[in-house]
């Protein structure tokens, strides 16, 4: 399941394939250590903190804050069609960090530290499905 | 454990080599450090292979490598961690002659990036980060960078001039080494002018793919003694990680694994920042040598902009840093650099670098780094 995670593919198989029905569905997702209730994003089926590899999914918000970004002109492939595509990192207010691209909403000039909402996204059917999150803007007192 | 002593040093022509294959590359070296040394090669004990794999066609290169020079049947590995496969080399023969195991052992760093075609070197380059959280969202190796430049810019006001000095430096010194890929200076404004390839970082702000080799010697202290003269020891070694994915890093101006080394080699080799005449840091992009020079103790963290435009790391100033081009002007054989920096380094420390000399060089440092910081080797070397 977790082939259908991201822009393309390039892992197959993951403990955390789950994370691709969460998105279906619309939920932002970290993993929660079942025993001693540690949560991480990106999710992870191994906890860090007790070495338990029991976890469960639970939605966490979407919440964030810009913490650094480029702007691709080389592109990797896959992403030949897409340049130029602006790539952020946020610093989640549920804690942990996620990469992912610009939305439409969320201006490239945006400076660091900018409010910004990690939003589940679904395109495309069947073979073609493909589940990630962008980043949007965020008003500041909105809950994202 | 044994002191271990640098007794022969080869350094191939980087850039595309067309004309040879990778075991060719490897012989240009090995054939150098040999010379130089003036030993027999039956004393070779073992070889240390440092190659990245994945961009050669060949399978197992160290089998390869050590049939080309001869060297069977004694006994060969590689040894890999990424950019940083060299000084990995490094770090495991020289634990291998200091236990005792051998009295005389070569490093060959040897690499062959050019013969894949554009496709297999774009899809690699999509698989260097974290592939599962974020290769899939099309970062590239330049992105990674461009998220610490951007970082660095704004909590310290690091400018895109003062990015663009380290690329001017280090063409300066490249357009003087007979073995660089660009022997060509390149002006600021040809550097501010390039084309963009991961904002703020433009073509000229990155190191290029790079064929070649480079080789070392090391030897005991009862070898090295026999052969004379001065001597150029190994006495500092710090080797660290930090996490691959840069969503596990706490800070994007620093790679912790490099200022973990450099704590290492420091306390290793009774000798702090101050003490370094001469030093060889991984340059692959230009902010990666300003984090260098903070993460090393050269200057203050967010002063490594204003310090290489003030010229403290050209000859003559305070660190001279690069002054063979670095990765930006020599060249990135991904396996062979670690080997590399360590051959300039020597030979700084012997006084045999002609015009790109640091004068009264008699420690030296090199800092090299794998992938974006998840491996970093410091090592000190010394004349007495």
């Amino acid at each position: 399941m977790f082939d259908r995670f991201g822009m393309i593919t390039l892992t197959r198989f993951s403990k955390v394939g789950g994370i691709v029905d969460e998105l279906l569905a619309g939920r932002f997702v970290a993993s929660r250590c079942t025993r001693c209730g540690a949560r991480s994003f990106p999710p992870r089926a191994d906890c860090s903190e007790c070495r338990s590899g029991e976890f469960e999914f639970v939605e966490i918000s979407r919440r964030a804050r810009l913490l650094s970004y480029t702007t691709i002109h080389a592109a990797p492939t896959g992403f030949e069609d897409q340049v130029p595509y602006t790539l952020g990192v946020v610093e989640l207010e549920a804690g942990g960090r996620a990469m992912a691209c610009y939305g439409e909403t969320l201006p490239v000039d945006s400076e660091l530290g900018t409010p910004v909402s990690v939003v589940p996204c679904v395109r495309g059917k069947g073979d073609g499905l493909r589940a990630y999150y962008t980043l949007e803007r965020r008003e500041e007192e909105a809950d994202g | 454990m044994r002191r271990v002593a640098v007794i022969g040093t080869g350094h191939g022509r980087f850039g595309v080599r067309k004309d040879a294959t990778v075991q060719e590359l490897a012989f240009e070296a090995y054939r150098e450090a040999v010379d130089e040394a003036a030993i027999d090669p039956a004393e070779i004990g073992a070889t240390w292979v440092a190659s990245v794999p994945e961009y050669q066609k060949q399978r197992s290169l160290a089998g390869v490598i050590q049939e080309y020079l001869g060297l069977n049947p004694r006994p060969v590995w590689l040894t890999e961690a990424a950019c940083a496969s060299g000084s990995a080399a490094l770090h495991t023969a020289w634990t291998a002659v200091a236990a005792g195991l051998y009295d005389l052992v070569a490093v060959v760093g040897c690499q062959k990036m050019t013969e894949l075609e554009t496709a297999e070197i774009l899809a690699l380059m999509g698989r260097v980060g974290d592939v599962q959280w974020e290769s899939v969202f099309g970062s590239t190796f330049p992105a990674y960078y461009a998220l610490f430049a951007r970082q660095h810019m704004a909590r310290y006001g690091t400018t895109r001039e003062q990015l663009a000095a380290v690329a001017v430096k280090n063409h300066y010194y490249g357009a003087r080494n007979g073995k660089a890929m660009f022997q060509k200076e390149a002006s600021l404004e040809k550097v501010l002018s390039s084309a963009p390839v991961a904002d703020p970082l433009r073509v000229f702000d990155c190191c290029a793919n790079a064929d070649g080799a480079a080789c070392l010697l090391l030897a005991s202290a009862e070898r090295a003694k026999s052969l004379g003269g001065e001597v150029v020891w190994l006495d500092g070694l710090g080797s660290a990680s930090a996490p691959m994915s840069v969503l596990r890093r706490e800070d994007l101006c620093s790679l912790p694994s490099a200022v973990e080394a450099s704590r290492q080699a420091y306390a290793m080799a009774g000798a702090g920042p101050e003490a370094v005449k001469v030093a060889e840091v991984h340059d692959c992009f230009t902010i990666a040598e300003i984090l260098a020079l903070e993460d090393l103790g050269f200057c203050a963290p967010g002063e490594g902009g204003p310090f290489t435009l003030a010229g403290e790391t050209r000859t003559g100033g305070r660190i001279p840093v690069n002054v063979d081009g670095g990765l930006k002007a020599k060249g990135h054989p991904i396996g062979t650099t670690g080997v590399s920096m360590a051959v300039e380094i020597v030979r700084q420390l012997r006084g045999a670098c002609g015009e790109r000399q640091v004068a009264g060089a008699d420690l030296g440092l090199t800092h090299n780094v794998g992938g974006i910081g998840q491996y970093c080797f410091v090592n000190l070397f010394r004349r007495e």
